[in-house]
């Protein structure tokens, strides 16, 4: 797996992001600045999470802008991978790459917590190592996590099936006491409609080490290492 | 020329930022309060010296910049030297 990890100024999780990568690959993610184009031979390209450019404006909205989105952008249309963790979903969805908008937290609080993520779908590059309605643990750390998309918009993400994964509880039941920011539909992450391109809000890979408290994010980078080994 | 875009959310995009303003503003006892909503004033001061050209700028820039037109609209006022 070729990964590369985008790094804006005001991004904080890129260094965890490139150990949950590199113990899945067995070698170093390249880590790209924010100026570079060139994303050639890259299998996956990955925003992580943090607050590029102070989370000013809008969450993400500056680092939507900026000259690497392009490349992303780019490597997208060419069937590239691209996954974005929290800052990274918001940056994302700010650049257009996947629908709707990530909204202040229901209950307006920062939320630094554990939370549960139903898979919805284990057939994915992303998902092969899960099963489909499995639930795993994942941290979140985010002011601004509460998914809005108009109801048309829902209605197609859900009709062609790309609600990644939901808030739900330990069992896998979507309650509202599960959804702790109040997403739409208790989405936590989203497809694009090629299911090449993954933004979502809680962190898996701050869970990918017993030292951490669990593994539970270890499947997903190991998804993705199997479906690049090729 | 000054131009002001004056961002919102969208009416039915829930804005708890407003409700806990008003919540508070309540809670100082101040009556009658509906609803709150809270949004962004920016200025911008352009070299542009036609309004309408200035007006059509600050749209250019909001479109792409200033609002999430996903969740936000915009109102510009232009004015002033």
């Amino acid at each position: 797996m070729r990964a590369g990890i985008v790094v804006f100024p005001g991004i904080n999780r890129e260094r965890d992001m490139a150990i949950a990568l590199e113990r899945a690959a067995g070698h170093a993610p390249r880590m790209i600045w924010h100026r570079e184009t060139d994303l050639a031979g890259l299998d996956l390209v990955v925003i992580p999470g943090g607050f590029s450019f102070g989370d000013y404006l809008r969450c993400g909205a500056m680092a939507a802008q900026s000259p690497v989105m392009a490349a992303v952008r780019a490597h997208a249309a060419r069937g590239g991978y691209v996954l974005g963790v929290c800052n990274g979903f918001q940056i994302l969805s700010e650049a257009g790459m996947l629908p709707g908008a990530l909204l202040r937290n229901a209950g307006l609080r920062f939320l630094s917590r554990d939370c549960h993520l139903r898979v919805e779908r284990a057939d994915t590059a992303f998902t092969r190592r899960y099963q489909q309605g499995e639930v795993f643990r994942a941290p979140m750390a985010h002011g601004d996590g509460n998914y809005f998309a108009d109801d048309a918009t829902l209605d197609r993400l859900e009709g062609e099936g790309l609600v990644a994964f939901r808030y739900a509880t330990p069992a896998g039941q979507v309650t509202q006491a599960a959804n702790p920011n109040g997403s739409a539909r208790a989405i936590a992450g989203l497809y694009s409609p090629n299911l090449r391109v993954l933004g979502l809000m809680p962190h898996p890979e701050d869970l990918v080490d017993p030292l951490l408290g669990g593994e539970d994010g270890k499947p997903l980078f190991a998804s993705l290492a199997e479906a690049f080994a090729a | 020329m000054k131009v002001t875009v004056t961002v919102m959310l969208k009416d039915g995009v829930l804005d708890p930022q407003g409700k806990a303003i008003g919540h508070a503003l309540a809670g100082l006892g101040f009556a009658g309060i509906g609803e709150v909503r809270a949004g962004k004033i920016i200025e911008l001061d352009l070299a542009e010296t036609d309004p309408a050209r200035a007006r059509a700028a600050a749209e250019t820039m909001a479109r792409k910049l200033l609002a999430n037109t996903v969740i936000e609209r915009f109102d510009i006022a232009v004015g002033g030297a």
